[in-house]
């Protein structure tokens, strides 16, 4: 309920509606994170770095990139706005738990795609149907694996930033 | 051409992290061996490694520079030169050796043996649909490998996960 919340709170800073807002959206709180640029250039350009990341594991088959450069580019977006806005901001996107349970997601489901093949008769067989080349929806399951990638990559990448800044926030407290 | 002083100006990068004092200054100077590295990359016509090599390097910099920014490590280099020098000479020599003889069998730069290589690149597109043949060779007719790589990045993230966790819960 809370991931809810916190993504409909992006929705609403972003269109620029007015809302009470609890601790948990340090939006505009100016004790964390960068300075007032940095937030207002990162506010409008996450959103785009995230685009360009999801168009690049969509399009793995028809042009350069695919799940693992795409996946690198989602988490670059959300390391972005952890940078920017402070740790607790990006937390309220994507806890800890979300991060390792759509990387558990991503995981198996390429295994699942994998295990697909068996309907055909062997293991990583593309069973699917191959459709016209330079179509968005050809190539059978490269395109399902792709996107798989991409999950488990974007997460699991954000999930070791975000527990290696975690990480440096207790030892500074224990020092 | 382009590539003789790309690779060039990598050595003199990859000297300057190793020899400079301040320990910010040597992560942006390993990240210019990065930047550079994918420039070769694109010069020797392969974007898709040049992205993936543009965007982990720039993740890798990000991560060095928030653990190192606060940080003064000493530099620890008095002690036994003598023989650290003298053994480091004798592994490159070694190394040189060895691979002058493994590179002598090797074919010429630019020159492949298109053994394997000729059956993808004429049924790629018919057998898998996949135009960009890089992805039509690591998610389908080599996509044994990608689990394989997906696991070690899976068992990876676990791994940091569980020692990075929060130390001594106190209740």
């Amino acid at each position: 309920m809370r991931q809810i919340e916190a993504f409909e709170g992006t929705h609403e800073i972003a269109s620029g509606a007015s809302r009470p807002r609890n601790d948990i959206y340090m939006i505009d709180n100016p004790k964390t994170g960068m300075t007032l640029i940095v937030k207002t250039i990162t506010r409008l350009t996450v959103g785009l770095i995230m685009l360009f990341g999801i168009y690049i594991i969509l399009h793995g088959h028809l042009s350069p990139g695919g799940g693992f450069a795409g996946g690198v580019i989602v988490a670059l977006s959300f390391v972005h706005l952890m940078l920017a806005f402070g740790k607790d901001v990006a937390a309220a996107r994507i806890s800890k738990n979300m991060a390792s349970n759509l990387e558990s997601i991503g995981a198996m489901m390429f295994l699942f795609v994998a295990l697909l093949g068996f309907l055909g008769g062997s293991f990583f067989l593309n069973v699917l149907n191959k459709g016209n080349p330079f179509n968005l929806f050809s190539a059978g399951t490269i395109l399902l694996s792709n996107i798989s990638i991409g999950i488990k990559v974007g997460v699991g990448l954000f999930a070791i930033f975000l527990a290696l800044v975690i990480l440096e926030k207790s030892s500074k407290k224990e020092l | 051409m382009e590539l003789y002083i790309l690779l060039i100006f990598m050595i003199c990068a990859a000297i300057v992290a190793i020899e400079v004092k301040d320990l910010l200054s040597s992560v942006i100077a390993v990240g210019a061996v990065g930047f550079a590295l994918c420039l070769a990359f694109l010069i020797l016509k392969a974007p898709d490694l040049a992205i993936t090599q543009l965007v982990v390097e720039i993740l890798c910099l990000i991560i060095l520079i928030r653990a190192t920014i606060n940080k003064d490590l000493p530099l620890v280099i008095e002690g036994r030169w003598i023989f650290n020098t003298f053994s480091t000479l004798g592994f490159i020599a070694v190394f040189l050796l060895f691979s002058w003889l493994a590179l002598k069998e090797l074919p010429g730069f630019g020159e492949p043996i298109m053994a394997v290589v000729k059956k993808y690149l004429q049924e790629g597109v018919s057998k898998t649909g996949s135009v960009n043949i890089v992805t039509a060779v690591i998610l389908d007719f080599r996509a044994y490998d990608t689990l394989g790589e997906a696991t070690v990045l899976f068992t990876a993230v676990i791994g940091i996960m569980a020692i990075l966790r929060r130390p001594g819960r106190k209740k």
